[in-house]
């Protein structure tokens, strides 16, 4: 089970976008009627308005037809359900075991010293979240950290730190 | 490792999840342009026709990014570390010339990593391309499926029983008789799930199988949907394997174009379907009830049993869940036979075991080897042996339901039952190797972290009792620890032991368990001498440069990261306390150990 966390965030003004339910609506059309729905339901609704907010779970329940206290069971027990906004970089700090035996603590902490945030938090800007992650499949380059769907590896503290920066700086979009 | 014959010039590209994050893609691309450019795409002249490959996990993920350069009537050329600035020497001196590269080609560490392995349900990876389903069946794939589709599911059944292959999600359960109780349960509706939820958090071997093969896995599924009777099937895999998630969404989509599932596999009027589900992020979600709350759109808690999912599984119909490893297994069964698998292992564990090699290993990766191996061969044989000149301290085995063994069992054999005598177990397959500058209580308290985060909350032994025991743990390694605090974990370990209702809370103490029992002096250092013998818990080190042993090499204020280290040449090190931010570089950088 994911860390207890504080589920909805505080009140926010929501933009015209975030209020358009078109591809919610179609998203929940998708699967009417399908066994064991919610879950796939719950992703790609995410995927599409990039995280679970309160009037959206709502709209989620009215569609499918399943109370929000329901849905927000589901959301709050994995940990790969957000709601609360995200950084434009996500960076997963792999724990697994082989990065641990190498270091990846300090890798975290360095994301603490640069950007003030420690797992599953986002900075104010909403730049980078830090999220810590178990075994992410690349043992053979521990300490691995992916920064959205990129993944670095080998690294020492100071290098991770340069590859935040770089980020940070807007040097790797290019 | 079986021969692989190319018709053409072919270069494998590893595109592994490691092969693609060291640069796999511009070493592709690199490869096509320089073929592009010399010519070397002219498909009517066989020397002048190359191609490109792309493949999944060999296991060396640390060599990546791995390529192999076939030439027709040659064996493989295998080079390491290669970027795309490397390939334009390599298509020139050893495509066009005809001369390997050797200063960049693999050498004979990269062999011996390979020499005590026995490669069948990975021979594939690293050799066939993941998204092509043509590839597959080019080096027999489905092969197995056909000589199935010709045998009564009886004769399967009694096959794989006679194989001896034991499930490899962790359990190791005899998977031709769990087939049985499915198969026995009364009902036109049955449900196979495939679990790729792999949670350990060290552990890739069915993330590799995936990425690398996943046809093999829809194969091994075929063969046991149509021994226990099953009509639907779910794969149910991680969410944090979004490469794998999308290799096998394109191997269904293949498969079921080509008749291999469907209303009628090859028309055999054996009908199987086939779907997956991505995971949300739960761990505990890898027991096989919760993975079924979790399919039907649950929170992924354990259920208690019976019913056996046997019996009322999915949508309460009888299910059968295997591991992805088990059901990759069943084709090389099927087509090699029961008798010539049952001669590989020992006598009660059959076949071969893949396992994640990491930590204080020279190789890291991902292995397959036959049951019965010592522990000292996978370390410093296949491993190579423990780097930095630096002494073994442990090896910890299965995961964070595991525990660890230490030299003194160095020659005990890997199969399920030596395992668990010694005091640790299968799991799932994790391996990691800890030199001496790893604390052991970290390494509990590392677990524990683990699995007291992923408790689902159910019962509370495991709930509040893991918090507890964590609580103890992180005051031990904070120099707080009291007395009687290692009895204390002993009782509280044994109460959650009996008193969980699944595997995790059953066995989430283990790691605690085995660690007091072989490193009791090192808990005992950390709470009457304020003292972390390996030097890894920074509130119990002083961060001081002990001169007698300092060699004067400068090498510690070079990594510091804040310049809290003074040192000239020719003079001892000097840490300022005052600037020291304890992050252990210095200790974990020094070559002679001389800062305590
Ligand atoms: C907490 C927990 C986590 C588990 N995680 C996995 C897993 O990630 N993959 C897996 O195959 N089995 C896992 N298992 C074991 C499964 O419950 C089940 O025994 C297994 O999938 C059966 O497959 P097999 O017979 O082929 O080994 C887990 C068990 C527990 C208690
Ligand atoms: S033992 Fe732990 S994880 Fe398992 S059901 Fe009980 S609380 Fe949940
Ligand atoms: S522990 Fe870190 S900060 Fe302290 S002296 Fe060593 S390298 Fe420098
Ligand atoms: S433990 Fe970090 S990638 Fe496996
Ligand atoms: S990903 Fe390339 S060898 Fe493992």
């Amino acid at each position: 089970m994911a860390e207890v966390k504080a589920v909805v965030e505080e009140v926010q003004e929501r933009t015209p976008e975030e209020l358009d339910w078109t591809k919610c609506d179609a998203i929940c059309a998708q699967y009417a009627g399908a066994k064991g729905a919610t879950i796939p339901v719950l992703q790609k609704v995410q995927d599409a308005y990039g995280y679970l907010y309160k009037e959206l779970v709502e709209r989620v329940g009215e569609n499918l037809n399943i109370s929000s206290h329901t849905l927000y069971g589901v959301i709050t027990f994995y940990a790969q359900f957000y709601t609360k906004p995200r950084g434009k970089y996500v960076i997963r700090v792999c724990r697994g075991t082989a990065c641990h035996v190498k270091g990846s603590g300090r890798i975290s902490e360095v994301v603490f010293e640069e950007f003030g945030i420690r797992n599953g938090e986002t900075d104010p800007d909403k730049i980078f979240t830090l999220e810590e992650v178990s075994c992410i499949g690349a043992c053979g380059m521990a300490p691995v950290i992916m920064v959205n769907d990129k993944t670095h590896g080998n690294l020492t503290p100071e290098e991770s730190r340069k590859i935040f920066k770089d980020y940070a700086s807007g040097k790797m979009d290019e | 490792m079986s021969e692989y014959k190319v018709e053409q010039i072919e270069v494998h590209v590893c595109m592994g999840t490691a092969g693609v994050a060291s640069g796999g893609e511009a070493v592709m691309a690199a490869l096509n342009s320089e073929f592009e450019k010399r010519g070397l795409t002219n498909t009517d002249v066989k020397e002048r026709n190359c191609k490109a490959k792309q493949t999944g996990c060999r296991g060396l993920c640390a060599r990546d990014v791995l390529i192999d350069v076939y030439v027709p009537g040659k064996g493989p050329v295998t080079y390491e570390h290669v970027t795309a600035e490397m390939v334009p020497s390599i298509v020139e001196e050893h495509i066009v010339g005809g001369e390997v590269v050797t200063k960049w080609a693999a050498k004979k560490d990269y062999f011996e990593f390979y020499d005590k392995q026995k490669r069948y349900v990975l021979n594939d990876c690293g050799k066939v391309d993941p998204d092509s389903l043509e590839d597959y069946i080019a080096h027999g794939g489905y092969d197995a499926l056909k000589k199935t589709l010709k045998m009564t599911s009886e004769e399967v059944i009694d096959e794989v029983k006679k194989s001896g292959l034991r499930g490899r999600g962790g359990g190791g359960f005899p998977t031709g008789l769990k087939w049985t109780f499915c198969r026995n349960s009364p009902g036109d509706l049955k449900y196979l799930i495939c679990n790729a939820d792999e949670g350990d958090p060290g552990a890739f071997m069915d993330r590799s199988i995936i990425e690398g093969n996943p046809h093999a896995v829809i194969e091994g599924m075929l063969i046991a949907a149509y021994a226990i009777g099953c009509k639907e099937g779910y794969i149910y895999c991680r969410a944090e394997y979004p490469l794998a998630i999308k290799r096998v969404k394109k191997a269904l989509v293949d498969a079921e174009k080509a008749g291999y599932l469907g209303d009628n596999v090859l028309g055999s009027g054996f009908e199987f379907h086939l779907k997956l589900k991505e995971g949300a992020g739960a761990f505990v979600c890898g027991e096989e009830t919760a993975l079924i709350a979790s399919i039907e759109g649950e929170r992924g808690m354990p259920r208690s049993r019976p019913p056996f999912p046997a019996v009322k599984g999915l949508w309460q119909k009888p299910s059968n869940v295997n591991n992805v490893e088990t059901f990759a297994n069943l084709p090389v069964i099927i087509l090699n036979g029961a008798d010539w698998y049952a001669n590989i292992g020992t006598e009660k564990s059959k076949g071969t075991k893949i396992f994640a090699l990491s930590g204080k290993v020279k190789s890291t990766g991902l292995i397959e080897v036959p049951m019965g191996i010592t522990v000292r061969e996978l370390i410093f044989e296949v491993g190579g042996g423990i780097p930095k000149k630096r002494k073994f301290k442990a090896v910890q085995l299965g995961g964070p339901s595991g525990g660890c063994l230490t030299e003194a069992h160095l020659d005990t054999k890997i199969d399920y039952d030596s395992l668990i005598a010694a005091g640790a177990m299968m799991g799932s397959g994790g391996v990691v190797v800890l030199d001496e500058t790893n604390c052991m209580v970290n390494v509990a308290q590392f677990f524990l972290t683990f699995t007291q985060r992923e408790s689902c909350g159910k019962c509370i032994p495991c709930r509040v009792g893991t918090k507890t025991m964590l609580d103890i743990l992180d005051r031990i390694t904070a120099g707080k620890g009291k007395e009687g605090d290692i009895e204390r974990l002993e009782a509280l370990a044994n109460d959650i032991k009996i008193s969980s209702l699944c595997g995790l809370g059953q066995t989430a103490p283990n790691p605690i368990l085995t660690t007091i029992r072989y490193f009791r002096d090192e808990y005992e250092a950390h709470i009457y001498k304020q003292k972390c013998p390996a030097r890894e818990c920074p509130e119990l080190i002083e961060f001081v440069v002990v001169d007698e042993r300092c060699k004067k090499c400068g090498i510690c204020k070079k990594v510091c990261p804040v310049d809290a280290i003074t040192w000239e040449k020719g003079q001892y090190a000097y840490i300022d306390k005052a600037k020291c931010v304890k992050c252990r570089e210095c200790i974990v950088n020094c070559p002679f150990n001389s800062i305590d």
